[in-house]
């Protein structure tokens, strides 16, 4: 069988089979979710409710008018016990709603279909997904009814749902296309009929054989779509190297997927949609693998979001030893936290724990230009260049090396043995960069 | 729980294990099998150039680290393969302080004055070579096998006698330490690109363009690939990372330009020989083959 792939990029460590078997399974409901008001790209979103009110699972508790925006509900039945600003898994503080949650888990009357789901036009399954609060669950938690709204005059060929997942440690994705093949399909066909695209393929990497062959089962009676392969490579899941390895086509730069005829959607967003068209279900809960050295009982959850990552790690079984750092998200664009007191948003689909001895450290040494981040540059950037602009302020000179092109993917980073933290400086030099364009227009 | 303890920097979060001390030293034991041919050929001596030498290298690199303030990082590899390589381009004859000369100011003028590892602009070893060349010519172009003086094979090739080129291949020939066996340079180097530690476009340009101008030029295009020091430069100097370019292009170009130049002047030039000087020329070129021979960017339309 032949693989798609891309140029560059990189080989780590997968660390998959600590999780690749474990299937899916409910965690305990929290004593206590924090719903913070911006968890998408877009507009922050004003409470619905105040301090001492009683909610119920799946009520709505926060929105905003603005197109780009998505509500959020209620993960739990109970009172609202503080309204107050709360660290987030970004770093940032953001008001959030502190919910007690009460024993009976009283579900919302909202919690119901509206009508059959062959009768929804396109406009009312992007309805439907905008008020149930679904962005996108890969990460990036972009509001998924934005996407799925094409503008006039772009056409769209492709519907390509990401079943990559080639972030080492996470197994979510993976889970979802072993365990649920058929609901990935049906949300996906109601995605592609919501944005009107006729054409679909679901692109999966070589190293998850069991989900490539239920959902090739699963496609088989659709006639416009299909299963692709991927090599196993990082990054292949992103969304440019995805469309580059499979159509050959560059989504041109500071471009969308959609300037080459493309959407791009993750797999449990999919899900997230069936469930909110079928049965009226909001994004009140999602799927999390917690795992690495660090966890005594790696594991791949549904959870209610919200819940604080200290409880979801001891549902996986507490710490295996010493934890020297927590990360949330994948090991290579994931953010390490300071404190387990955070909560999880609608982008969290991963808990890494690593013991302090395995923690990759680095300690920079001069750059001995052996091109190894060139290689892996996905994007065909000089990373070593990028990075010695930035550090040595000539912000001026960075345009000409296409800065903004980079998708901090740290493969750069990963790879240098030299150890210099080659994507902080060009983070520095993007923001730069951007700066001066502003201040000359 | 106690968080305090929780380490939070910047993703990535996980690192590939290559170092650069663990690059230099590969390239360093890569080297072994021609030292010993070395030794098997030119006798003990050679290893007494080879230990001088690194030592020579060492002792400056440590000097100018302590003079500079810095962190001593001699045991990265990098000053004990400058001096290893020097040596594979010294005459085995050569005067024992003479080899140390060369090391002290391959490693003083040709790296440390610019910075240490990674700021310099040309090859340190082929830097002290060249100070050699221009100060002591006589003692560089002494070339005895199993004691006896005679000429080099691109000498020869100048005189118009034949060379057997078997022997050119398994070394034992007139030439410096490390020109000589081709057998014992290839089979490191094989290992070092199978390693990912030498680019092999680099040494593939070059040796392609000797190959075909002196075979235009109706030289043996056999005699120019093995005789000399082709091989050693190409696989080993040339590919330095701090003094070659990073792109593919770039590579190509500053491959196939340094090859030309080793042709024109063992076809043309002065000298019976050219490699030393063509990388070092070609080491200049470097910044502006890369800026004006980088890759295109995923999604940009120039």
């Amino acid at each position: 069988m032949s693989v798609l792939t891309f140029k560059k990029g990189i080989h780590p460590e997968y660390h998959k089979e600590l999780t690749k078997e474990k299937p899916l399974r409910d965690a305990k409901r929290p004593q206590e979710v924090v719903i913070p008001l911006q968890q998408h790209i877009g507009a922050p979103l004003e409470p619905l409710v105040k301090k001492g009110d009683h909610v119920k699972r799946g009520q709505k508790i926060g929105d905003a008018d603005g197109f780009v925006s998505a509500p959020v509900h209620a993960s739990v039945s109970g009172e609202v016990k503080a309204i107050e600003n709360v660290r987030t898994p970004s770093g940032q503080k953001t008001l959030s709603i502190i919910i007690e949650a009460d024993e009976e888990d009283e579900v919302d009357e909202s919690l119901k279909p509206d009508k059959a789901v062959e009768d929804l036009t396109p406009e009312e399954i992007r309805s439907i997904v905008r008020e149930a609060g679904i962005v996108g669950l890969g990460g990036a938690m972009f509001p998924t009814h934005v996407k799925l709204s094409v503008p006039e005059d772009k056409e769209v060929e492709y519907f390509i749902l990401n079943g990559i997942e080639c972030e080492p440690f996470l197994n979510v994705d993976n889970r979802m296309m072993i365990e649920r093949s058929s609901d990935v399909v049906e949300g996906m066909k109601l995605m592609m009929k919501a944005a009107g695209v006729k054409k679909g393929f679901i692109g999966i990497e070589d190293n998850k054989p069991r989900a490539i062959s239920n959902m090739k089962k699963a496609v088989e009676d659709e006639a416009n779509l299909e299963i692709k392969v991927f090599e196993t490579k990082y990054p292949q899941g992103g969304e440019k190297m995805l469309i580059k390895a499979a159509l050959g086509r560059e989504v041109p730069a500071g471009g969308l997927p959609l300037d080459v005829g493309c959407i791009v959607n993750n797999i449990s967003t999919a899900v997230a949609v069936l469930e909110a068209v079928t049965e009226g279900k909001p994004l009140i809960e999602r799927t999390i693998t917690i795992t690495g050295e660090g966890i005594m009982e790696p594991c791949n959850l549904y959870y209610r979001l919200g819940t604080r990552i200290k409880d979801l790690i001891e549902e996986a079984g507490g710490y295996d030893g010493d934890p020297g750092k927590i990360i949330l998200g994948g090991p290579m664009t994931g953010s390490a936290q300071h404190s387990t007191a955070v909560p999880t948003v609608k982008g969290t689909s991963g808990i890494i724990v690593l013991h302090k001895e395995s923690v990759a450290k680095f300690d920079p040494k001069p750059c001995i230009k052996c091109a190894r981040c060139v290689d892996s540059c996905p994007m065909s950037l000089l990373p070593l260049k990028l990075s010695d602009l930035s550090q040595y302020e000539r912000y001026d000179e960075l345009d000409e090396y296409d800065v903004q092109s980079c998708i901090e993917c740290g493969s750069c980073s990963y790879i240098c043995p030299a150890d210099r933290p080659l994507l902080d400086y060009i983070r520095i030099g993007k923001m730069e960069d951007m700066k001066l364009k502003k201040s000359s227009q | 729980m106690n968080n305090e303890q929780l380490l939070v920097t910047p993703n990535p979060h996980i690192k590939d294990s290559t170092s650069v001390e663990e690059i230099m030293w590969t390239v360093v034991y890569a080297l072994i099998p021609a030292v010993l041919a070395a030794t098997y050929f030119f006798g003990f001596r050679a290893l007494l150039v080879v230990a001088v030498s690194v030592i020579g290298a060492v002792l400056t690199e440590y000097t100018f680290l302590k003079i500079r303030n810095k962190e001593i990082v001699i045991n990265d590899g990098s000053a004990v393969l400058t001096g290893l390589l020097l040596a594979l381009t010294l005459p085995p004859s050569i005067p024992l302080w003479t080899a140390f000369l060369g090391s002290v100011v391959g490693i003083g003028l040709g790296k440390q004055v610019f910075g240490g590892l990674g700021y310099n602009v040309f090859n340190p070893a082929l830097i002290g070579r060249a100070f050699l060349t221009a100060s002591y010519p006589v003692l560089m172009t002494t070339w005895t096998v199993d004691g006896t003086s005679t000429a080099t094979p691109l000498s020869q090739i100048s005189g118009g006698e034949l060379v057997r080129v078997w022997n050119l291949f398994i070394g034992n020939t007139g030439g410096s330490l490390g020109e000589t066996s081709a057998l014992a340079l290839l089979l490191g180097a094989a290992y070092l690109i199978y390693k990912g530690y030498i680019n092999w476009r680099i040494p593939t340009g070059m040796i392609s363009t000797v190959i075909i101008v002196t075979f235009l030029a109706g030289a043996n295009p056999v005699v120019h690939l093995f005789a000399g020091s082709l091989i050693l430069g190409a696989f080993y100097m040339a590919t330095d990372m701090v003094t070659s370019p990073v792109t593919k292009k770039a590579r190509w170009v500053f491959g196939i330009g340094a090859g030309l130049l080793v042709a024109i002047i063992r076809l043309w030039g002065g000298y019976p020989e050219g490699v030393m000087y063509s990388i070092l020329f070609m080491n200049t070129t470097v910044p502006l083959l890369d800026r004006y021979l980088k890759p295109k960017t995923l999604g940009v339309v120039k």
